[in-house]
């Protein structure tokens, strides 16, 4: 039988680095939020740390809120970083190989106690800058890519969808913008 | 929620929580470049990421609500994530994408950034304490101001 060459070409061009090691991921991504939700009935976003961490060392009303879930969500962060620092130590330092996984081009690897990490090449000053507005816009917003997309869309909720769309829009719109000025990376 | 928690409640938001981190790590979504690339549309890849997450997810949401009452560790209810509707998610999600736009970098992607060994991504986690700082300490300021406490969402 012969392949179409016309849909492989197009997949090829939309997804450069194949659709696998997305897909996987981000069934994992799902998997991580539905083992806590069936635990413990908590649909659970990565933005609110920000807040909850806040209550720690202030005594602003807004952040006093979160005082009672506070604990669990420095867990749930420790878990992510840990999370990732394992799929560093196996995949990423290739001591588990998977035709899953891609691994990519860009940033730069180095090497620590014989685990490859991963650094960005993306300028400080947009991550900073960015973080900033990440951090006010997810927390006006009631949500980010975790609780509005994952938990909010997986929920079929009209006001996540309407984050998410919001969010999407204009970042894409944005990073169009910062290309097209010559910012690289 | 229950003051008295079951004692396997931190070890399952741990769990959670490291599934959840190893998969942003594995989808290279901890990778700022990825995400700016997705958004330059240079490579589709990671709406199989948030859709393929919220799929699963959605049929946990679906399922467990007609299986259980309420959920094992904590007896609360199982319910969906439904949050209210105001021009708040219009304006904070205009604010995030410029912000995800400009970094390639979300949150909980930040927290995984860091776990594959990208220190750079202190830049951008100081600069969400910050950010959070400043709307906590904005909105709480604009509360205590305003007589009607029904406004805070």
């Amino acid at each position: 039988m012969v392949v179409d060459p016309v849909p492989l070409q197009l997949a090829a061009e939309l997804f450069p680095n194949g659709i696998s090691r997305y897909a996987v991921g981000g069934l994992l991504v799902g998997l991580g939020a539905v083992v806590i939700y069936v635990g413990t009935g908590i649909p659970a976003g990565a933005s609110t740390f920000l807040e909850s961490t806040l209550s720690y060392v202030s005594d602003q009303p807004r952040f006093q809120r979160y005082v009672s879930s506070r604990d669990w969500r420095v867990v749930f962060t420790l878990g992510i970083i840990l999370g990732a620092l394992a799929f560093a130590a196996t995949v990423q330092s290739g001591v588990i190989t998977t035709s899953l996984y891609q691994p990519g081009t860009t940033g730069e690897l180095y090497e620590v106690g014989g685990v490859t990490l991963w650094s960005t090449g993306v300028q400080p000053w947009r991550l900073f800058l960015g973080g900033i507005l990440v951090g006010i816009g997810t927390r006006i917003g009631k949500g980010c890519t975790s609780g509005h997309g994952v938990c909010g869309v997986g929920s079929a909720s009209k006001t996540s969808l309407v984050g998410v769309v919001t969010f999407l829009f204009v970042a894409i719109v944005t990073a169009q913008i910062v290309a097209a000025l010559g910012v690289s990376p | 929620m229950s003051r008295d928690r079951h004692p396997l409640f931190m070890p399952l938001i741990l769990v959670g929580g490291l599934i959840f981190g190893f998969g942003l790590g594995f989808s290279q979504m901890a990778r700022p470049e990825v995400v700016l690339d997705f958004l330059q549309f240079e490579d589709f890849g990671l709406l199989f990421v948030m859709f393929g997450a919220a799929i699963v997810s959605g049929i946990a949401f679906a399922v467990m609500p007609r299986i259980r009452d309420s959920a094992p560790l904590t007896g609360d209810r199982y319910e969906r994530r439904l949050k209210p509707f105001d021009r708040n998610v219009l304006i904070g999600g205009a604010i995030f994408g410029v912000g995800w736009g400009l970094s390639g970098i979300c949150p909980g992607a930040a927290y995984a950034s860091l776990g594959v060994g990208n220190v750079t991504i202190l830049w951008a986690l100081g600069g969400m304490f910050v950010g959070a700082y400043l709307q906590g300490r904005w909105r709480s300021q604009r509360v205590a101001s305003n007589s009607d406490p029904t406004s805070a969402d």
